[in-house]
């Protein structure tokens, strides 16, 4: 009887209104847990592992000297390398694929450059539209390289004490 | 026998083994850089050092240490583990840690020396000395500061290659390998070099940064590009044959490679017929299988057997000659041959003894011989590893050697008898019969070229009757007749009798146009001006000259695309395997022969190679007796050639230009660059 009486009483007042009224205004007025996604992005780290790209020098030479250890210890054995002296005698590749849509992302090609020249960069944002536009040949990974060198010379640099 | 402790356990050795060699029969490891089996001994390297009982308290170079009775040597003390570490840490100051540029990283003793003996690290700050580059040729590509000198190059160029070219200037720090006046290495052998080297200061020019080892797929196999059969080892990657590396064989190769058998795979993979051709309105158009040999039966069923001629190139394995053989044998055809220089050997018939065309004595059992006689062959170019074993029995000292022919520079001392078939004749008059007479083991090595003119037979005749049978060359314990042949696939096809049959026409016959319809196997080193009139088939795998005049070309497998038995010029039958596939829709070619005999109604009694390869043992014993080489008969010499008149000019070799004598050389750049920079050739001992 009493209980059925509170009840109608909670109605009259519409006190659970003014309590939803109160945690919404109390939300509104917090930050937002969720972002605004193509217009705002969350941090990563340093480490993060995102689309492949293939360095150069500050000269412009790129970095890549075939020794074909990014292809040997690949897991998903996603990376395809020729390799033949170039007309001035240094090693280079003639070839340079990656089939990412093999690739696991697991950055091991990365740790075993040792010239920093193929890298996991910060960029995570190339679907495609078909499977074809995944296979990734030498001209796209430099050009990656080059769009991405501050973003990436940045990360390494942040990374570089605890390598 | 002697017995030393080698870590406590007691090893009998051999008097005279060295240190090294003790530890090694009792299975212990020793790292070492400098010592070669095959090479004297130098001991520079350091890297051998082990502890040894009794002597001075310090650690010895065992390399160069000879074993003693009592001695107890130990090769796991502490003392051992920091020698090594303390020499390979020396090693390492003055090398560069490029190894990821390094064509010999992953294959490389001191890398794979370095992490099992050295230290983790290098305490070494200052800088490293650089050393300028050499050039050594189209073979070898240098990178000198990699150089730790142990001098295998240059004892292997002084010893085995016989060309003193090599050496080292300097010492101490300035020590550098170079060659003398910084002249390219001209030996046919200098790929071995780069074998040897321990590091990667000299690595394959021709393969240089075209692969890793380890992504490479191996096929243990024989080689084609002279008679010799040496064992070898195909590495491909893929589809594409990426090198040719020689495999141990005591009897043949010991574990040394010339430089065509080498270099020459990258011409697999060049001008290679893919598809079949037929020529249509004077131009020759891709067709297919079907349309291509229904091109040839057709013109094969047109015409008499007397109209047909089959010659058999260079490269062609035992399988692919019988099928073609039995075909073509079973259309009545006669004028069959499988000798494209017009050799002539024999008299080659089932009922012949095969020791007349066959290297009787054995490349091994020349190290035997104690009087060599070569007859018109440039044995440098023609076998160069038959020219090594030489060379090694002349350094023991035990052989004297005589040539008649030209006179080339062997890396031996020999004596000059002449050079024409006139030269034969005086053997008698001269010193040399003396030498000939008292030898108890006396080898005749005689070469294809002067047996390829048209007085071939009779120039053969001369030899037996001037040579072989008043010095008793041939006898019951020891056959010293030779043939060197230059082909691989020589042999097989006089083993099966691949010759014209009864009346039949020899290539020379084939060659001079009256034929309608020639069928040639592989055949380029031919004279082809004869055949503009005949309707030509090219069965093969290279678009040579064979394939230039050719009506229809029907596609087939090279070497390394097709299980095949060889044999060699000794008579040893060896089964080379396939490391890929042949190229676009070529097939074996023992296979097309089987395709075409059903289109002519003449099915070829067997559907796979095992049942060709069973008829081939049931009609020709010889080939079931796999890798042994054949023990030499005596034979009657006098039947050998034809008597007639002999044309006074010089008993020369064939070989114009040793780089490019098959289809496959010469498709290889490797071989063109080696060609132009070694075609000025090989000055004469006189000079």
């Amino acid at each position: 009887m009493i209980a059925r009486l509170v009840q109608a009483a909670k109605g009259a007042l519409l006190l659970d209104f003014v309590g939803a009224t109160g945690l919404a205004l109390k939300y509104m007025m917090k930050p937002k847990a969720t972002i605004n996604y193509p217009f705002e992005k969350g941090p990563i780290s340093p480490r993060f592992r995102g689309e492949h790209a293939l360095r150069r020098y500050a000269n412009g030479e790129e970095r890549c000297i075939a020794c074909k250890l990014c292809e040997a210890i690949c897991p998903a054995q996603a990376i395809t390398i020729e390799a033949e002296p170039r007309d001035d005698g240094s090693r280079r590749t003639t070839r340079y694929d990656i089939d990412m849509v093999k690739c696991i992302y697991c950055g091991l090609c990365q740790e075993a450059c040792p010239v920093d020249a193929i890298v996991e960069g910060p960029n995570f944002e190339f679907a495609t539209d078909t499977r074809e536009e995944l296979y990734y040949d030498k001209q796209r990974l430099l050009a990656n390289g080059d769009r991405w060198e501050r973003e990436i010379a940045r990360s390494l640099e942040l990374d570089a004490p605890y390598r | 026998m002697p017995i030393a402790k080698v870590n406590g356990v007691e090893v009998e050795f051999e008097p005279g083994m060295t240190v090294l060699q003790v530890a090694e029969l009792a299975g212990e490891e020793i790292p070492r850089f400098c010592y070669h089996e095959r090479l004297s001994i130098a001991g520079n390297c350091r890297m051998c050092l082990v502890e040894v009982k009794p002597g001075p308290p310090k650690p010895q170079a065992s390399c160069a240490l000879p074993a003693a009775d009592g001695q107890e040597i130990f090769t796991n003390t502490p003392m051992v583990k920091k020698a090594r570490e303390g020499v390979m840490e020396f090693l390492l100051i003055n090398h560069p840690l490029d190894c990821p540029i390094c064509d010999q990283g992953g294959e490389c003793d001191l890398q794979d020396q370095a992490m099992g003996y050295g230290r983790d690290g290098s305490r070494y700050q200052e800088n490293k000395r650089a050393v300028e580059e050499k050039h050594l040729g189209p073979t070898i590509k240098t990178y000198m500061t990699r150089c730790i000198q142990c001098t295998r190059c240059v004892r292997f160029s002084t010893e085995v290659a016989g060309v003193t070219e090599m050496g080292m200037i300097s010492r101490g720090e300035g020590a550098e390998i170079t060659s003398y006046l910084e002249q390219a290495v001209s030996s046919e052998l200098s790929g071995n070099l780069n074998d040897l080297c321990p590091v990667g200061a000299l690595t394959h020019k021709p393969w240089s940064f075209n692969y890793r080892p380890w992504e490479l797929t191996k096929t243990e196999t024989i080689d084609v590009m002279d008679a010799l059969g040496a064992h070898i080892r195909i590495d491909n990657r893929g589809a594409a044959v990426l090198r040719a590396l020689p495999r141990l064989k005591e009897d043949l190769n010991e574990e040394w490679l010339s430089d065509k058998s080498r270099y020459a795979v990258d011409g697999l993979g060049r001008q290679r017929l893919d598809k079949p051709y037929v020529r249509k309105g004077g131009s020759l158009t891709p067709a297919s299988w079907d349309e291509a040999l229904n091109a040839v039966a057709g013109k094969l069923q047109a015409i008499t057997a007397e109209k047909i001629g089959v010659i058999a190139g260079d490269l062609q394995d035992a399988e692919s000659l019988k099928a073609a053989k039995d075909l073509f044998t079973s259309l009545g055809v006669k004028n069959l041959d499988c000798r494209q220089h017009g050799e002539q050997f024999g008299p080659v018939s089932a009922n012949t003894p095969r020791e007349s065309w066959l290297f009787n004595t054995g490349v091994a059992a020349l190290e035997e011989a104690d009087v060599i006689l070569l007859v018109g062959t440039n044995l440098r170019l023609e076998a160069p590893l038959i020219n090594a074993r030489i060379r090694k029995a002349w350094l023991k000292g035990q052989v004297q050697i005589g040539v008649i022919g030209e006179a080339y520079d062997l890396t031996y001392d020999y004596e000059h008898l002449g050079s024409d078939a006139k030269a034969l004749k005086d053997i008698k008059k001269g010193a040399f019969r003396d030498l000939l007479k008292n030898a108890k083991k006396p080898a005749v090595l005689v070469g294809t070229g002067p047996l390829s003119g048209e007085d071939g037979a009779a120039v053969l005749s001369l030899i037996a009757s001037e040579v072989l049978a008043p010095y008793n060359v041939v006898r019951e314990d020891w056959n010293g007749f030779n043939i060197v042949h230059q082909a691989a696939g020589r042999v097989a096809g006089l083993d099966m009798g691949f010759v014209p049959g009864e009346g039949g026409l020899d290539t020379r016959g084939i060659l001079n146009g009256k034929l309608d319809v020639v069928v040639l196997i592989g055949a380029d080193e031919i004279d082809t001006s004869g055949l503009k009139d005949s309707f030509v088939v090219y069965v093969g795998s290279h678009g040579d000259a064979g394939a230039s005049v050719a009506d229809v070309i029907l596609p087939g497998a090279a070497y390394t695309e097709k299980s095949g038995m060889y044999v060699n010029l000794e008579g040893r039958v060896q089964i080379a395997e396939r490391a890929v596939f042949p190229k676009g829709e070529a097939k074996e070619d023992w296979s097309i022969f089987r395709a075409l005999s059903s289109k002519l109604g003449q099915t070829l009694p067997y559907d796979s190679l095992s049942d060709l390869r069973r008829a081939l043992i049931t009609d020709h014993p010889t080939f079931g007796r796999v890798d042994a080489k054949p023990v030499a008969k005596a034979f009657d010499v006098t039947t050998l050639g034809v008597k007639g008149e002999i044309k006074d000019g010089l008993l020369a070799s064939n070989i114009k230009d040793f780089y490019l004598t098959n289809p496959i050389a010469r498709a290889s750049v490797a071989m063109a660059e080696i060609s132009a920079v070694r075609s000025t050739p090989l000055s004469l001992a006189a000079e």
